[in-house]
């Protein structure tokens, strides 16, 4: 672009690693005045570790920072905040029980700590802010009278109030209705009309075409293109985005499946926002279930775990017809599930590897209800051993093992339960890569041995290379299922909804 | 050895003041006096502390125990009272108990609410219910003390009473499967219900053994006197509590057993009596059980502290 003009943000070669996970290896970007720069990239490829550096959350590695073309040292928050860099998060971080006013005031006012409070002013500088954004919110409204769209606005207004020259909007559409999206769509034209660059992220492609100007890509934590909106389409986006090749790490897939293990028809809980899913799972069988965050993928997990029961349609394992009211109920017909986020939930950090395996066998294991520690010790062992778990024996705490270890023994508790059908959610997070090889090898074994595996992952090169089939999620459905071997390309369309949208139109 | 560094810290304790007492003090000894001391403020002390445990390795807390002890107490009184017998009046005041217990229980484990609020208000309640229906007035239990086992014969029957109680539970705890889910629940209660444990069924039985323990300890005291005082139980909710914290239970929940209990117990209720055979002021004991307990707390403080990093 213009060389005259420095740009308003320009990031070069941006690094950032939290302990041996490369979150960011190399992101360039530029943001001009004036200018809406779309960010776009698969879960996981850096874009939330990027807004830390830009905002001062993180500080980064390696890599160069320039605002209007001085060179940023050290940016904390605070500093961010002074050299007017906001960013509006999809959850808006007001204070609820105060008014609009109040919270404008409390971002905005720097007055000293026992001055009295100039209501008066407070309110008008809330009034002129909500007028230049055009938003129809009284200052006086309690913020928690407000509706998601309104308090993003009141975070647009404050950060303009802030002086803001730089405006992060972290997926703002994500809860919003088309109505709300158009009125937002409107506050951003109107900031960059004034002057303000927008960097904006979304996972929509249409949004993006409608609204920016430019559009980086992120990729494993690297800018792989930028390109004016106007120079790509959509295909040629997911292509970025995707851009790699699934090696050959994956194990070999196994041969026929057997029979159905699970079948959904039109299931839904409207809780948690499923709605008709209908698919089917093999004994002997991955499959693996893709979609961007909040598609309802573990929502489904939940659904079929009881711990959010089904509200409509139909489970059926094994061909008979069941309701799960509760995990007990689901342990009972064979199900196991091994949940995301397994540092909070998947094993009792604090109680040894052998309690933490027997926790869902007691039943079986301990017929009386007496514990017997020979029987949970042999077990522990036998697990320890069959799956490869380091650890400094069955009573070490699991808090003291590896992540790939911790995957291990939770994945063992639930194989412990001898189920049919074992439901995985991220199997492979903040796993090393080589425990990520081992824990993919077992998953291939488990199902080699009759097991009925369905697999959530984020990460599309394992759901590609582990799936015998792959379904995809939107919206709380399922809007596709794909054949093993199908290429990345045709699931991430899919996840992004790129076919549905062909078809409407 | 390491992993119950804790509870050998408090028996440690215990001892070295047991021997300064054999060494300046032996009078501490003396058969009579020690034994009621044990059977009366001891015994019925470690019983509720035996359910509170419970309650609190669920992440709990109950301290409605002083005002479910003195309900327990008087109804089990007014049976003896009426010429029920001890074998009637007993298993009613620990039902009793229990449907105490059962009640803070629905509150806390089924509606959700924050257990600390929830006794805190039944505490209120039933000792004022109590005093508005009884007006201060004692009951007469007459033959019935001692269970009619006569003085010696009866403290011996409560003080084993209560340890074989303790021991059993203790065993219980860890030998049952029932037991290690209260400290799943107390640990992670969301894992644990992804493991297939019943979280709110868990802490609902851990009030109601608590309740229900109340309602013994209740007529193991009353049955000490030839009438039941409505007071009674005036802060036994703190001396449980400091109890069990002093013994090494979690006050986050999740971790330790009833011997460090019976150890706490035994340090803080032996500082009154030590003091007054050393031929100190008595008025320093609630000093010094205040800066034990502090040190209990500093130490578990400590130690989760250094196990986060």
């Amino acid at each position: 672009m213009s060389a005259a003009v420095p740009p308003l943000l320009r990031l070069s070669r941006i690094a950032k690693s939290f302990g041996a996970v490369r979150a960011l290896k190399g992101v360039s970007l530029d943001l001009q005045a004036g200018e809406v720069h779309a960010l776009l990239g698969e879960n996981g490829a850096g874009k939330s570790t990027l807004i830390k550096v830009i905002t001062g959350a993180h500080q980064p590695d390696g890599g160069l920072i320039e605002l209007a073309g001085g060179r940023v040292e050290r940016l904390s928050p605070s500093a961010a905040h002074r050299l007017g860099i906001a960013c509006i998060y999809q959850q808006p971080a007001l204070f609820p029980d105060l008014t609009v006013a109040e919270n404008i005031g409390l971002r905005l006012e720097r007055a000293p700590t026992l001055s009295r409070v100039n209501w008066v002013g407070r309110r008008a500088r809330a009034t002129e802010l909500l007028r230049r954004i055009g938003a129809a919110v009284s200052p006086d409204a309690e913020v928690r009278s407000l509706s998601m769209p309104e308090q993003q606005l009141v975070e647009i207004a404050c950060a303009l109030g802030a002086g803001a020259r730089i405006v992060i909007m972290d997926e703002p559409t994500a809860s919003l209705t088309q109505k709300e999206q158009h009125l937002l769509f409107a506050v951003v034209r109107d900031l960059r009309a004034s002057g303000v660059g927008v960097i904006y992220i979304s996972h929509r492609l249409e949004e993006i075409f409608a609204l920016a100007d430019r559009v980086t890509v992120l990729r494993d934590g690297e800018s792989v293109g930028t390109s004016a909106v106007g120079d790509i389409n959509e295909a040629g986006l997911i292509r970025l985005m995707v851009g790699r090749e699934v090696t050959s790490l994956y194990p070999p897939r196994a041969g026929a499946p057997g029979g159905v293990v699970l079948a959904l028809r039109g299931v839904g809980c409207a809780a948690s926002g499923v709605h008709g899913v209908s698919l089917e799972v093999r004994a002997g069988e991955v499959v693996g279930l893709a979609g961007l965050v909040g598609a309802g993928r573990t929502e489904l997990a939940r659904v079929l775990f009881g711990l959010t029961p089904a509200g409509a349609g139909e489970i059926l394992l094994n061909g008979e017809r069941v309701t799960i009211r509760s995990p007990r109920e689901a342990v009972a017909r064979g199900i196991a599930y091994v949940p995301e986020d397994r540092r909070r939930h998947g094993v009792i950090l604090e109680m040894p590897v052998a309690h933490n395996l027997t926790m869902a066998v007691h039943d079986r294991l301990f017929p009386g209800a007496w514990l017997r520690f020979g029987a949970e010790r042999q077990l522990a062992e036998g697990y320890i051993h069959d799956l490869a778990v380091k650890c400094a024996g069955p009573e070490a705490p699991a808090g003291s093992l590896s992540g790939g270890n911790q995957q291990k023994v939770a994945l063992a508790r639930w194989l412990a339960t001898k189920p049919r059908l074992l439901i995985l959610d991220e199997p492979t997070q903040g796993v090393d890569v080589g425990a990520k090889s081992e824990i993919h090898k077992l998953i291939r074994r488990l199902a080699q041995e009759g097991l009925a595996v369905l697999m959530i992952s984020s990460d599309l090169p394992e759901v590609l290379g582990m799936g015998d089939r792959i379904g995809v999620m939107r919206g709380g459905t399922l809007v596709a299922m794909l054949p093993g071997g199908s290429d990345a390309h045709t699931v991430m369309a899919a996840a992004l909804g790129q076919n549905e949208k062909g078809a409407a139109a | 050895m390491k992993r119950h560094f804790r509870e050998l810290s408090v028996a440690a304790a215990l001892a070295v003041m047991l021997l300064a007492m054999a060494l300046w003090a032996p009078k501490f000894f003396d058969a009579q006096p020690l034994l009621t001391r044990l059977t009366s403020q001891v015994a019925p002390t470690l019983v509720v502390a035996c359910g509170m445990t419970l309650v609190i390795i669920a992440r709990q807390i109950d301290i409605s125990v002083g005002s479910q002890f003195a309900i327990c107490g008087v109804c089990g009184g007014l049976l003896l009272n009426h010429g029920a017998p001890v074998a009637v009046a007993v298993p009613v005041a620990i039902l009793l108990g229990a449907l105490l217990g059962a009640f803070n229980g629905v509150l806390v484990a089924g509606l959700g609410l924050p257990s600390i609020v929830v006794t805190l208000a039944t505490m209120v309640t039933w000792r004022e219910a109590l005093r508005w229906q009884r007006s201060g007035v004692f009951v007469d239990i007459g033959p019935a003390q001692w269970f009619g086992l006569g003085q010696t014969a009866g403290q011996w029957t409560i003080l084993v009473g209560a340890l074989v109680l303790m021991v059993a539970l203790a065993r219980a705890m860890k030998h049952l499967a029932a037991g290690r889910f209260f400290y799943a629940v107390g640990t992670d209660a969301e894992a644990a219900r992804l493991a297939g444990i019943h979280p709110k069924g868990v802490t609902f039985a851990a009030f109601v053994i608590l309740g229900a323990l109340t309602g013994l300890a209740a007529m193991l005291a009353a049955v000490q006197s030839p009438q039941v005082d409505p007071g009674a139980g005036g802060g036994l909710e703190l001396r449980t509590i400091a109890a069990v914290v002093v013994g090494g239970v979690s006050i986050s929940g999740g971790r330790g057993n009833l011997w460090g209990v019976l150890a706490g117990l035994l340090l803080l209720s032996s500082i009154n009596p030590a003091l007054t055979y050393m031929g100190v002021e008595a008025y320093w004991e609630k000093a010094i059980q205040g800066t034990i307990i502090l040190l209990a707390v500093v130490a578990d403080g400590w130690r989760a502290r250094n196990q986060n990093h």
